[in-house]
């Protein structure tokens, strides 16, 4: 079965019924449903972040929460993945629990409705990375079903057949040769771009309040300040 | 989960969403909050699809603003009420199947005492009267036989709320419900004196009016079946659709059940009882180790 970009319409069968087998060895990817050396998986994958509307990456909690030096090691080379590819966006996955009443699309992406994020942001290509292989196989099927989003997985263990580009055993050093790949194709097809880390989150607050003083209210201080000997009765 | 892992990593601070930083930040984690300072840090839940007025709602919030650690916490629920509100918060929590709670409990804990012999991870069931005391009976009562070492919560509504408002073993003596028009026949189970023979080490019975002694409670229950056994509380958390209770009325019920049936009890075997005035006396609060 050819894995590719949907929609492939409501509930579509999984990769894997459709005889669609993980990489065989660490140094094979998946390219569309079909197991190749992971240097072509590694060029296909970049095309698609510099070709494609609004390239975003997907750090999971693996990535995302300090729980072992890899863990670390691995989030470096995120960012300096992100800073390669020109006017990408980080959306974290920080966990998965359900969320109601509504995710924040532009703040975060939960893996039980990952569309609202994908088609919110109209995000054509993204990089799963990070993200529990159980939770990663369900989101990765729901975006082949419901959005044109061209999906890669770069994934610590054995891959995922329903994304359309996976990479296997990719950490650290594997993520910078990505990085090295997606640099060579960006300089082939001649797109100029000064790296640069990605926008912060949207929903972080854009001045830090614990360290805001009355000066930075500016013209407006004195509602905040009232004069010597002033006495504000009148308040909203 | 563990302190440890309540850290963002390098890097990463700026493309978290707010929720996630102040939980770091401001969060329980780590920390030893009062349950009178609720307001001054970030809650554990926040969002939650519970009915307006829902008194069960306001029990599990109180609950997580409770936990002694939050960040070594295992939460299992059932179908009902409660898990919609418990897996939205951010403590681990497992969806057991209707009555195997304390089944799936008993073989977590377990667990975790032999992959983290050097930590206490504390396992919590909070499940309604229909998952506890009617279908999950069997299994709670010989997870509370074999004496394992976690703690029961039951949040009592009197009814199956989610399902239509059908009778339930802890309903009330004669109250009619709409599936139930016939009005009940027998009395209400006594879920505390059953913990107590079936060899809970620390029983208690609460309508939770006062969020100060429901947060000892908790406390209490949780650091009692880490050293001792099993644990139980009978919460009173009324279902104001089926009972229909106006909303601004719900506070006032609780205060009338606890007036009749719900007078608060607690019950503890006299090793606990030890325990609690030793670590209750020290000024620190430190726990000590049995």
């Amino acid at each position: 079965m050819k894995v590719v970009p949907g929609p492939e319409g409501y509930i579509p069968k999984v990769a894997a019924m459709e005889g669609t087998n993980l990489p065989s060895s660490p140094d094979k990817g998946l390219l569309f449903g079909e197991e190749v050396d992971e240097e072509i998986a590694m060029r296909e994958a970049a095309k698609a972040l510099l070709t494609k509307p609004n390239p975003t990456i997907f750090p999971g909690p693996k990535i995302l929460w300090g729980w072992s030096p890899t863990a670390f090691e691995e989030a470096d080379a995120i960012l300096e993945l992100a800073k390669e590819i020109p006017n990408c966006r980080i959306i974290p996955m920080p966990d998965y629990r359900p969320k109601y009443p509504k995710i924040d699309p532009e703040a975060e992406i939960n893996p039980n409705h990952p569309n609202l994020t994908i088609l919110h942001n109209r995000i054509e290509a993204c990089i799963f990375v990070g993200v529990h292989c159980h939770y990663a196989n369900l989101s990765l099927r729901m975006i082949r079903a419901g959005t044109n989003c061209f999906t890669i997985a770069i994934c610590g263990e054995l891959g995922h057949e329903d994304a359309m580009v996976t990479l296997r055993d990719a950490h650290g050093e594997k993520i910078r040769k990505f990085k090295d790949i997606l640099i060579q194709v960006r300089n082939e097809l001649g797109i100029q771009w000064e790296p640069k880390l990605p926008p912060p989150n949207p929903s972080l607050p854009k001045e830090n309040w614990e360290t805001v003083s009355f000066h930075d209210y500016g013209e407006y201080a004195f509602l905040l300040m009232p004069k010597k000997g002033e006495i504000v009765t009148d308040t909203e | 989960m563990g302190l440890e892992y309540v850290r963002i990593t390098t890097g990463f601070e700026d493309y978290m969403p707010k929720d996630y930083v102040d939980l770091v930040k401001y969060g329980q984690f780590g920390k030893d909050y009062d349950i009178q300072e609720l307001g001054t840090f970030k809650e554990l839940v926040e969002e939650h699809p519970m009915c307006a007025g829902c008194f069960m709602a306001y029990f599990i919030r109180v609950f997580y603003a409770s936990l002694p650690k939050p960040e070594d916490t295992i939460v299992i629920g059932t179908a009902g009420c409660a898990r919609l509100q418990l897996s939205q918060a951010a403590v681990p929590f497992i969806y057991g199947n209707y009555g195997d709670t304390n089944a799936v409990a008993s073989g977590l804990k377990r667990a975790l005492e032999i992959r983290f012999p050097d930590k206490v991870k504390d396992v919590v069931v909070v499940a309604g009267d229909g998952g506890l005391m009617d279908i999950g009976f069997g299994m709670t009562m010989h997870s509370w036989f074999r004496r394992e070492r976690f703690t029961t919560i039951m949040v009592d509504n009197e009814v199956y709320g989610n399902t239509g408002g059908q009778e339930s073993g802890m309903s009330p003596k004669g109250v009619q419900l709409k599936m139930a028009p016939k009005g009940k026949k027998f009395d209400k189970i006594n879920a505390v004196e059953l913990a107590k023979a079936a060899g809970c080490v620390y029983v208690a019975r609460i309508s939770p009016t006062n969020p100060k002694r429901l947060a000892k409670t908790i406390k209490r229950a949780i650091i009692a079946a880490r050293h001792f056994g099993p644990t139980f509380i009978h919460a009173y958390t009324s279902c104001n659709i089926e009972y229909s209770i106006p909303t601004e009325k719900v506070l006032e019920d609780a205060r009338n059940r606890e007036k009749k049936d719900f007078t608060f009890y607690e019950w503890m075997s006299d090793d606990v009882k030890n325990y609690f005035e030793q670590i209750e006396s020290n000024k620190e609060g430190q726990e000590v180790k049995v």
